[in-house]
């Protein structure tokens, strides 16, 4: 009540040798290596990244298993270049996985990333620490697209590891007939990776933005798995073929430009485009419901 | 430094109606003055949690204004919030981490923490509510006393000038309870204001120097202890052979609502010094076998001020 008392109390916060303020950037480092620390230990999500790395040794093992070729020009792209090179089953362990599980992994992570809070209650702990809502969406969402690359990086390096053991490796023949070196593939390889990487970082955004709607983290990883699945599917209907560039899921696969010589621009770019376009809506959404909404949890 | 105005918590007119269209609270003006220990008074559903949420800045007032150490909220939450050490609504971990590492967590999102001395802190304030030993076990396996002691060491991660604690003590055993309320001496003993959120009115007896009592989302006391304490108008209660008689003497020497029943009379003491009235009693004749000043109990003021227990209001 005196006035001493409250002298004390300031002297003690303001003290500057007992506490310093650390850098802009340090802060922000912190906060995210706390995040990543959170999405990475967790149980769950490492079951999650421990089966997208068995599916492609699976992959392999079928494909070796059954001598080769495929149907016959029937089946996934790439399924018939694998016997020929092991290179070409990372590709095919991208295009199979990303219609599905890929999504559901980042369904998983993205759905959880606010809404997970705020049911757990921890989001108004970290509230009037204060995290400062803005800073907390940026690192949740800055921890779901190192989450992303991480799992498109596990089901490519994998696949690729698997590949080389299971099949002979060599030069790449590209789509377009063109061969080039294996180094040269490789850096294809990695493209196409990030390439898918930015399109599971684009639904992350989507992901984002549902999780700040709800307490209920499965509600939010349900209803962005349905607005994936619902997208694929639409997509494949012909009748309605002029909505088709703006889904979504319209330009997972558009990676295949990277496999032409030259580079099909055109398309890759329009599909990094259609990631840029719904990562920033859908962040603009989670950003204005997440730094607006009542925290009641 | 901070608090130049003497006031740890201001706000005037403090309105929350959700958007169900319940008002929750209802023109709240709290006037919380520095380094005192501020019981928030009120049964359950009254809107003491509402309002703490507001005042961090968790829920955005329908109208109204309030200021924390001085800074304007929820504007300036950046500032004065780490100066504000808080606990809402139950302790909230993450149940896979250890105590220690969910401080961690806490003091990771904190931009202005100094992540050198973090370690230091971290234990420290484990230590002050006794979990060192307990600090590398996971939050889930914690019982619900460790649990809001971690949350109280949350809010002590850093010095802080203000605590704004809500039920602290909810679903604590008799130990557990105690435990809590010598924390918070403590902490004021330090020089820190602490508000501090209860329906237990033993709990805000014991340790409160100021309290705030909520009724259906409005302020209706506030102010001192003491001065709560002293709204109870006391009764004098004369055992006696002949009521009659003494209820005479009574009604004599002024005393209003006066009773008479069998074998006791009594009456609202009002002015009257009660040796007096004694003393009067005994000159009229009357066969005093005992008598007593019955001054209301806190507990009676409460619910003088918030109503029976099961009366819901509006």
């Amino acid at each position: 009540m005196s006035t001493a008392d409250v002298v004390t109390s300031g002297r003690l916060v303001g003290d500057p040798q007992a506490d310093r303020q650390p850098g802009p950037v340090a802060q922000w480092v912190r906060f995210l290596r706390s995040e990543l620390g959170l999405v990475f230990l967790r149980p769950r999500n490492l079951a999650l990244l421990a089966v997208l790395a068995v599916i492609p040794v699976l992959l392999g093992v079928v494909l070796r298993a059954s001598g080769s070729g495929g149907g016959g020009g029937s089946g996934p792209a790439f399924l018939n270049q694998v016997a020929g090179n092991g290179v070409f089953l990372a590709l095919l362990a991208l295009v199979t996985m990303t219609t599905l599980i890929l999504p559901l992994t980042i369904a998983v992570v993205s759905g959880d990333s606010i809404a997970g809070e705020a049911g757990r209650g921890t989001l108004r702990t970290l509230l009037t620490v204060p995290a400062g809502r803005t800073r907390l969406l940026a690192v949740k969402y800055l921890a779901v697209v190192i989450f992303c690359l991480a799992a498109c990086a596990v089901v490519a390096g994998v696949a690729l590891a698997s590949g080389a053991a299971l099949f002979p490796v060599g030069r790449v023949t590209l789509l377009s007939g063109t061969t080039i070196s294996l180094g040269a593939g490789l850096i294809r390889l990695v493209l196409v990776t990030l390439y898918v990487g930015a399109a599971m970082s684009a639904l992350g955004a989507l992901g984002l933005a549902i999780s700040t709607f709800t307490e209920h983290s499965i509600a939010a990883m349900a209803a962005l798995l349905i607005i994936a699945v619902g997208s694929e599917v639409a997509d494949s209907v012909p009748q309605i073929a002029a909505v088709h560039p703006y889904l979504p899921t319209h330009w997972w696969l558009s990676f295949d430009a990277l496999l032409r010589s030259p580079v099909a621009w055109p398309e890759l770019l329009h599909g990094l485009l259609s990631f840029g376009v719904y990562l920033v809506i859908f962040l603009a959404i989670a950003w204005a419901r997440f730094t607006s909404a009542d925290i009641t949890s | 430094m901070s608090s130049a105005s003497g006031t740890a918590i201001a706000s005037s007119g403090l309105t929350k109606r959700f958007r169900s269209g319940q008002l929750a609270v209802d023109g709240v003006d709290l006037a919380v003055p520095a380094g005192c220990i501020y019981g928030f008074l009120g049964p359950n559903g009254s809107g003491k949690t509402t309002t703490i949420r507001m005042l961090l800045g968790l829920v955005e007032p329908t109208s109204g204004s309030h200021q924390l150490l001085g800074v304007t909220m929820p504007a300036g939450s950046n500032a004065a919030l780490p100066r504000v050490g808080s606990l809402v609504e139950g302790p909230a971990f993450y149940p896979h981490l250890s105590g220690r590492s969910n401080l961690a967590r806490c003091d990771a999102a904190d931009r202005t923490a100094d992540p050198r001395t973090a370690r230091a802190r971290i234990d420290g304030a484990l230590d002050k509510v006794g979990l060192l030993a307990a600090a590398a076990k996971h939050y889930r396996v914690y019982s619900l006393g460790m649990k809001q002691r971690l949350a109280i060491a949350a809010s002590l991660l850093r010095p802080r000038e203000l605590i704004i604690l809500d039920e602290p003590t909810n679903g604590l055993d008799p130990q557990g309870t105690r435990e809590v309320r010598s924390l918070i001496k403590e902490i004021a003993a330090a020089g820190t204001t602490v508000f501090v959120s209860s329906h237990l009115l033993a709990e805000v007896d014991q340790i409160c120097s100021h309290v705030g009592v909520m009724r259906t989302g409005r302020l209706v006391f506030e102010g001192p202890l003491p001065e709560l304490r002293s709204r109870g108008t006391a009764r004098v209660l004369v055992r006696t052979a002949e009521p009659a008689l003494a209820a005479q003497v009574l009604t004599r020497l002024g005393l209003a609502d006066v009773a008479a029943a069998d074998g006791t009379a009594s009456a609202l003491l009002g002015a009257a010094a009660p040796e007096r009235v004694c003393a009067e009693l005994v000159h009229a004749g009357v066969p005093v076998a005992g008598f007593q000043t019955l001054r209301p109990s806190l507990e009676d003021l409460f619910v003088e001020l918030t109503g029976e227990g099961f009366d819901v209001d509006g």
